[in-house]
Parts: structure tokens; C-alpha cells; sequence
């Protein structure tokens, strides 16, 4: 019989460990089930994580993609470390992403056809805005009625989409699209686009955001106050309460972050990578973030980190369905083992396998 | 004299880097009310659960009633007639007291049955319980008394009981003794586990002492001072905390008319408290678990905010200010729950200095954290209160109760708190860690500052107070001078608990 046995302190080792072992034991289910598949294993996670970046057919396009997936996971998910550090539990980025990327977008058409420099950090903010005042739904109802977070901001997503089938077929839509549904190209008209900065890197202003979204929370988690107070009241609610730290004061700061970063992120993506409005130009980004955010233990560099395998099995997934015609649900599957693995694991880290009955003293 | 029922010889038990039992004998005779003293860490718990059948012993032996005894689980050891009353009880609140109890036995009998053997052993041994009643209004004694009845249902040779007394009211304390005492002139040997030493003295036959794992004495309490007994318990004479005399001071915290509706369900509501702090003075305030005392600390500390006028400090209205505004003002508190209050299990003492001094200490600028800092002032605190820990960097959880308890009490010490309010100081604590942190408390008294100590020993309330107060359903007693205050005065003062007499050969009865 195994047996767990709390440790004095979480282990260090398997902090950095586990997310290891939990990549390498997808590779290995993962594997399984592309061979009932009737597919090459090895083939299968070759073509999934390197030849993305080494294979010459295709790195040329993918590497730059790797970057483009990366920056909006990276930037949501250190929103919502944030909040899930301090116990807040904001599911519905995907909806604070669509808000922001429709009023980043409404801003920036409301312009149009100017090309003046100082629409696009308009858009920015706009985006920003629509993100945090979507996420600031949650946080009122909570703080208020006591409602529940991950129910409000997870309905908020259907209802956002609702708006974006709106905006995307009425009040967006493209006066000169012949009537299709979907806004102007925002990417294609100066002013308005969210530039590769470096040609053949993928890097836009959304992926600079997030490297800079990753310093600001280190330093926030390690060196501020707000950042302590978070990690308390995440630790140890009656302790925070104790140390004086206001609970809706907090409730409202993670959630507005989130929703914040989760709006700038749909900017830069439908102003970029997309290029338009459209019924669906989320891919759930907001929704995959959760698993970046956890994958990368709600710490900011593991999060950079995650964000970019979470992209490259994206992009790995994506050449997999193309090469070797295998069903996207099962590219999902082989994602959410990972999450699978990576929370089962995660037990390691406070606490020890026994093998042997017996009971502590 | 008669055969032991129960021999031990020679039991050894090491876990990693502990040894928790070495080479432990002792004997236990029918009937006999045997004493198993020691710090905590001596090794009690584990040499109880080897006779329960909770843990195997690595070597040695027992014997019950002669013949080799080696319970390989708890249902082992109750089948061959030893039952045990844990300190913290498992009940379900929501059950009713025969519920209960049918939950714990191997083969219950019918409930109606069940019901009446309930009553008939509750009206045997003076032990006043309902069996219809809901566990979750019934009073710590009350509860204490289910799993009593359960044990003595099974009719025991052996009843072990750990720690009974720490939530009982003096007045509960003496029904208890009485039950105790009947049973063992029935025959039924109990194993008693406690550090109340006077309590020792007053019921038990036989004490067996124990140090770091090992028997360092045995001794017949009612022959021995409880002065001897302790010496024996630590391996070194304990010095009473000493204090001067001083004249009470100007008044620092003024409470009145102070009532605040819980803000929990399960919550009491505090009712119109009223109290006066003076300078250089300690308040005790007693009262069984339950009682308000969580709510009134919060009430203190601003983690509950109270309606205007009813709190003031040094004359400045504070019931409106949160945690460190009023730490700012110098008023500190040290909660009773220490993982998860006083501090996060999962932070470093140093994060954990944080969390109450970095105003006081000026531990950050503009809201930047001062990291090293917050490290000198916990390894400060580490050194002047003689925490064992290998450094400020460990987390909270892996310290003892009594150290950490030494860490959350010197982090609000040594921020030279114009008034500290303590709750349980030292709940949990070793003999000496208490003694120090007693003789804390007093020097931060004698210094000018005022203290309240809210707390469930009366022993140490009557050590270390000046006046005492009683706290009851959410109500404060008028306070007396505690010198001279009568165990039976306290008793009475903390009054109002569930039926206090024996029942007299009857039980409460309740119509269905």
C-alpha cells in the first residue's frame, strides 16, 4: 500500500521536477493514444515538439508562430496567477479577451481612416479598459452579493460571445465587406496595427507586453507588499484577514488585472494575428491560459516558460493534424494530459510516497 | 496486590531522527487510576497508541490479563476491553448523541435499546446526557461525555484518557473525577494523560513519568508535591514567575458597551462587554472553549470593526480602525490558532515576521518589501525567545506548536506593544516554553505595558493575572482581584454552563 506523508516543507526539487516529469509522461500516454490511433508514436511527438522549430519545411513558418500563440497565453495567464495566488478564481478570461479585443477594435474604427500615430496606443488602452471593466462584473457581484466568481466570470464568457456575433455581424461589421460578416482589417491599415516588430520572429507589441507582464509580476510576487498580501490571502485567508489585508480591495485588484492584461491581449491579437473581428477569431486563448497559468506553477517565469510549449503544442498540433491526419479532439486530449499530469503530480511536492501500512505518530 | 492487568516491558518505538518511546515499562493493576505525565514530545501519544492498536511498537512487549497483547488496530484492542477518549472528539454535529454513539460500535444494538443502555449507564455513573439531543448543541463537556458513555458501553478493563480536563470547567472537572473514581472502584483501571499536575495529585493511584521517550520516574502523586512532579516532567527545577508589585497605571484600553453579532453561524455573539486596561497590569479573562473568545479577540485586533465609542485606546476611539491602524496605535494581538492565523503554515518565519511587524519595524518603503529586514527582525525574535528552528527561512508548519507558539508571541513582544492581548499563550506548550512566555508577559507588564490574557488555564490565569474576568456566553464577568480568588469563586463566576450539578440519580428528561 502507498501511503503520503506531508512534508515539513515543500520540496524544492520536485517544485522543479515535476512539471519535467509530467511533460515526459504525456509524451508517454500521448504516445499510447496515437498508437491506438494506428499512428507512429515516435513520429507523433517528434512531429508535435521539434519539428515545429527544426524541421527546414516548416520552422521557417513556425517558429515565428511560436511567438504569436506564446504572448497572449503568457500575458493572460500572469493576470490570472495573480488572482489564483490569492485565491480568486477568474475562469473567464476568454470573455475579458473577446471585451477587450471589441472595444480595442471599436476604438481604433471609430478613426478610421485615420492613420495617426496615437490611435493604435488609443486602441491599447481601450482594450485594456473593456477587459478590466468586464472582469470588474465578477468582482462587484462578489464583493456585494457574495456570488461566486468562477460561475459569474465563466457565464460572462457565453455572454461576450453573444456580443462579438454582434459586433462582428452589425455594428463592426465592414461597411465595404459586401455584406460579409467580420470588421475591417485592422492589421492591414497603418495606424492600426499591431506590427511584427522584428521580421521572422513573430514579435509583436503583444508579446512585449507580456515579457514586460512578467517582470512587473516577479516583482510584484517578490519584492511588494501587494504581491505578499496576494500570496497571503491566497496561503491563509484568516491570517491575511489578520495581517490587514482587505479582501475586496483584493478580490477587485486580481480580478481587474486579469481582465485588464486579458483585454490588451485580445487587442493585440485581433489587431495583429487575426486582423479582424470576426464570429471567431478567439481561439480560447483565455480559456488555455488556465492550464499555461498552472503548467508554469502560477510563477512568473514558469509561465513564460509554459506559454511557450503550451504554443508549441499548439503549432505541433496543428502540423500533426496536417502531416499525419490526426483528429484535432485528439490533439485536445494530448493538452489536457498535460494539465492531467502536471495537477497529479503536483502532490509530490508537499508531500512524500510511503510504501508500508502504518499510522504517524 | 493484586496482578496488572496491563504490563508493558520494555516498548520501543523510533521514528525518523526521533526516538519516540525507548524501552518503556511500566504496570497498570485493575482498578488503578495511573498517571502517564510528561511534556509534550515526551512521548506519550505514541506509547497510547501502541495500546490502542493505532501504531506497532518496533520491540518490546505487552500483556493483558497475562497473556501476550499485540493489537494490530484499534477494533483489536477494543475487542480485548481497551477503550480510549481521544482530546479532540470525533462526533458528527448533526446527529443526535445515540447516532453518535451507534457509529462507533462494531454491532449497535436497536436504537431504542441503544436509548435506554445510554441512560441506564449515563444514570450509573452521574454522567447527564440525552440520548436524543443534537451533538451540535451540546457544551464540550457534554460532548465529552458521548464518547465517555461510548467507551463504557463497551465495557472496558482499561479506559484511556487523554488529556480530558483541558475543556472542562472546574465544576465539570469535578463530575468527571467522580465518574473517574466510580469506575475504578468497579474495577475498570484508567490510563490518565495529563500535565494539570494538581489534578494528578487528586485522582491518581500510580504516576508514571516520562522524558524524551523514556520512563524517568514513577511515583505515587498524593506522596509528592506537584512542584516535585514538575521537576521530574522537565529534568530541571522550574523558577515560578516572579514579578514586583506595581501600581497600576493611567488607563490604556477602555471597553464599553461592546456587542457584536458573529460573523459566522456557529459564531457568539458578544453582548455588552465592558472592561478598563490599565498600565502595568495583566487581565485575565477565563472561560471554557466556545465562549466568545475568538470574537472578542477579533473585536480587539480590527479584523472585526464594532460601532463607534465602544473601543478606545489611550482616549482615542479605535473600534472604527482595521488590524494596522491599530498596530500602528500599539495595540498587538497574538490569536489562539497559530497555523492559519497568527501565522501562514506554508511562509518562512520570515514571512511570517512580516506579517505583523512591518509597520512597527518599518519593514518596507513605499510598499517595497525589506527582505533582510524582515530576516534580522525574525532571527531577532528566533534568539531572544529561544525558538528551536535551524533558521528564519523554514516554514511555519514544521515548527512545534510550543516554538512556533514562542515565535508568535515574541514577534508581537518585541514590537513593545503599548496593550497586548493574547489568546491560549500557551495552548499546546511545553512546561518550560510556558514558563517563559508567562515570565514574558509579566516583563512586558512591568514595563508599563497593559496585557490581557485570555485563556482556558486557570492555573495560569491565577498565576499571572491581577484581576480576572470571566468570559461566558459571549458575556464578561465583572473583574476580581485575582489573588486570593478560589477555585470554586472561578468556578462560579464562570458559571452559566450546561447543568452543572451530577445528575442524582436521574436524567434530564426531554419528551420526544
Amino acid at each position: 500500500m502507498f501511503r503520503l506523508e506531508k512534508r515539513p516543507m515543500p520540496s524544492r526539487v520536485w517544485i522543479v521536477a515535476t512539471p519535467v516529469i509530467a511533460v515526459i509522461l504525456t509524451m508517454i500516454a500521448g504516445g499510447i493514444m496515437f498508437a491506438i490511433l494506428g499512428q507512429d508514436p515516435v513520429e507523433a511527438i517528434r512531429i508535435i515538439f521539434l519539428d515545429p522549430l527544426f524541421d527546414e519545411r516548416f520552422a521557417s513558418f513556425s517558429r515565428p508562430q511560436l511567438l504569436v500563440k506564446a504572448g497572449p497565453l503568457i500575458l493572460i495567464a500572469i493576470g490570472l496567477a495573480l488572482g489564483f495566488r490569492a485565491g480568486i478564481w477568474n475562469i473567464g478570461a476568454e470573455g475579458q479577451y473577446i471585451i477587450g479585443a471589441i472595444c480595442g477594435a471599436a476604438f481604433g474604427l471609430a478613426f478610421y481612416p485615420s492613420e495617426n500615430p496615437l490611435i493604435f496606443p488609443g486602441m491599447v488602452l481601450a482594450g485594456l479598459f473593456g477587459g478590466w471593466a468586464w472582469a470588474m462584473i465578477p468582482a462587484v457581484l462578489r464583493t456585494r452579493f457574495r456570488t461566486n466568481e468562477i460561475l459569474v466570470s465563466l457565464l460572462l464568457v457565453y455572454v461576450a460571445e453573444a456580443i462579438l456575433a454582434s459586433a462582428a455581424t452589425g455594428f463592426l461589421r465592414n461597411p465595404d465587406g459586401r455584406g460579409f460578416p467580420g470588421s475591417r482589417n485592422l492589421s492591414q491599415h497603418p495606424g492600426t496595427d499591431n506590427l511584427e516588430l522584428v521580421a521572422g520572429t513573430g514579435m509583436h507589441w503583444g508579446v512585449v507586453a507580456a515579457f514586460i507582464a512578467v517582470i512587473f509580476s516577479y516583482v510584484l510576487l517578490n519584492r511588494h507588499l501587494m504581491g505578499y498580501q496576494i500570496k497571503l490571502a491566497g496561503q491563509a485567508p484568516r491570517a491575511a484577514k489578520f495581517a490587514g489585508v482587505n479582501p475586496t480591495r483584493l478580490i477587485v485588484l486580481c480580478l481587474g488585472v486579469s481582465g485588464a492584461l486579458a483585454g490588451m491581449a485580445g487587442l493585440f491579437e485581433v489587431a495583429g494575428p487575426a486582423g479582424q473581428i470576426s464570429i471567431d477569431f478567439n481561439v480560447g486563448y483565455g480559456f488555455t491560459a488556465i492550464i499555461v497559468a498552472f503548467l508554469g506553477r502560477l510563477h512568473p517565469v514558469g509561465i513564460l516558460l509554459a506559454g511557450l510549449l503550451m504554443a508549441l503544442t499548439y503549432i505541433g498540433g496543428e502540423l500533426a493534424q496536417l502531416m499525419l491526419g490526426i483528429p484535432a479532439s485528439a490533439i485536445q486530449a494530448f493538452q489536457g494530459m498535460l494539465l492531467f499530469f502536471l495537477l497529479a503530480l503536483d502532490v509530490l511536492s508537499n508531500y512524500r510516497v510511503r510504501i508500508g501500512r502504518e499510522v504517524a505518530a | 496486590m493484586t496482578a496488572p492487568l496491563l504490563e508493558i516491558a520494555g516498548l520501543t518505538k523510533a521514528y525518523p531522527g526521533v526516538v519516540a518511546n525507548d524501552t518503556v515499562s511500566f504496570a497498570i493493576r485493575p482498578g488503578e487510576v495511573h498517571a502517564l505525565l510528561g511534556e509534550n514530545g515526551a512521548g506519550k501519544s505514541t506509547l497510547v497508541k501502541m495500546i490502542y492498536g493505532l501504531v506497532r511498537p518496533d520491540a518490546g512487549s505487552m500483556t493483558l490479563e497475562g497473556a501476550p497483547f499485540t493489537p494490530a488496530e484499534p477494533r483489536a484492542a477494543r475487542a480485548a476491553g481497551v477503550a480510549m477518549v481521544f482530546q479532540h472528539f470525533s462526533l458528527f454535529e448533526a446527529l443526535n448523541v445515540a447516532e453518535n454513539v451507534a457509529l462507533g460500535m462494531e454491532d449497535p444494538p436497536r436504537p431504542r435499546d441503544l436509548a435506554q443502555q445510554i441512560r441506564e449507564v449515563s444514570e450509573t455513573y452521574g454522567l447527564p446526557l440525552d440520548p436524543d439531543r443534537l451533538v451540535g448543541d451540546l457544551s464540550a463537556g457534554e460532548r465529552q461525555r458521548v464518547e465517555i458513555i461510548r467507551c463504557l458501553l463497551q465495557d472496558p478493563k482499561l479506559l484511556i484518557m487523554d488529556e480530558p480536563t483541558s475543556v472542562l470547567t472546574p465544576q465539570e472537572v469535578e463530575i468527571l473525577f467522580h465518574t473517574l473514581r466510580k469506575l475504578s472502584a468497579e474495577g475498570t483501571a484508567i490510563l490518565y494523560i495529563s500535565h494539570k499536575l494538581e489534578e494528578i495529585r487528586a485522582l491518581c493511584d500510580a504516576a508514571t513519568i516520562l522524558r524524551l521517550g523514556k520512563v524517568v520516574a514513577e511515583c505515587t502523586p498524593r506522596e509528592v508535591s506537584a512542584a516535585h512532579m514538575a521537576e521530574l516532567m522537565v529534568g530541571k527545577s522550574l523558577a515560578a514567575p516572579a514579578r514586583a508589585a506595581t501600581p497600576p497605571g493611567a488607563v490604556l484600553l477602555k471597553v464599553t458597551g461592546l456587542s457584536l453579532e458573529p460573523a459566522t453561524p456557529f459564531g457568539t455573539p458578544l453582548r455588552h462587554i465592558g472592561m478598563e486596561l490599565r498600565a502595568g497590569e495583566i487581565l485575565g479573562i477565563g472561560g471554557v472553549a466556545g465562549n466568545g473568545q475568538d470574537e472578542l479577540l477579533a473585536a480587539l485586533s480590527g479584523e472585526a470593526r464594532t460601532t463607534p465609542g465602544t473601543i478606545a485606546l489611550e482616549g482615542a476611539q479605535i473600534g472604527a480602525l482595521g488590524p494596522n491602524e491599530r498596530r500602528r496605535l500599539g495595540l498587538l494581538c497574538a490569536p489562539e490558532e497559530r497555523l492559519g492565523h497568527a501565522a501562514a503554515p506554508d511562509m518562512s518565519l520570515t514571512e511570517n515576521a512580516l506579517l505583523t511587524a512591518r509597520l512597527r519595524q518599518g519593514l518596507d518603503r513605499h510598499g517595497f518589501l525589506n527582505w533582510n529586514g524582515a530576516q534580522a527582525y525574525a532571527e531577532q525574535v528566533i534568539a531572544k525567545f529561544d525558538v528551536r528552528t535551524p533558521g528564519a527561512h523554514v516554514a511555519a508548519r514544521a515548527l512545534s506548536g510550543g516554538n512556533l507558539q514562542k515565535f508568535v508571541i515574541g514577534r508581537e513582544i518585541m514590537q513593545a506593544p503599548r496593550v497586548l492581548v493574547v489568546n491560549q499563550p500557551t495552548w499546546g506548550v511545553d512546561a518550560s516554553a510556558a514558563a517563559d512566555i508567562r515570565q514574558a508577559l509579566l516583563d512586558l507588564a512591568q514595563n508599563g505595558a497593559a496585557v490581557i490574557c485570555i485563556s482556558q488555564d486557570l492555573d495560569e490565569l491565577l498565576e499571572i493575572s491581577d484581576r480576572f474576568c470571566a468570559l461566558n456566553e459571549g458575556r464578561l464577568s465583572a473583574p476580581r482581584p485575582a489573588r486570593g480568588l478560589s477555585m470554586e469563586e472561578i468556578g462560579l463566576m464562570l458559571g452559566g454552563a450546561h447543568d452543572m450539578h451530577e445528575a442524582d440519580g436521574e436524567v434530564p428528561h426531554v419528551p420526544a
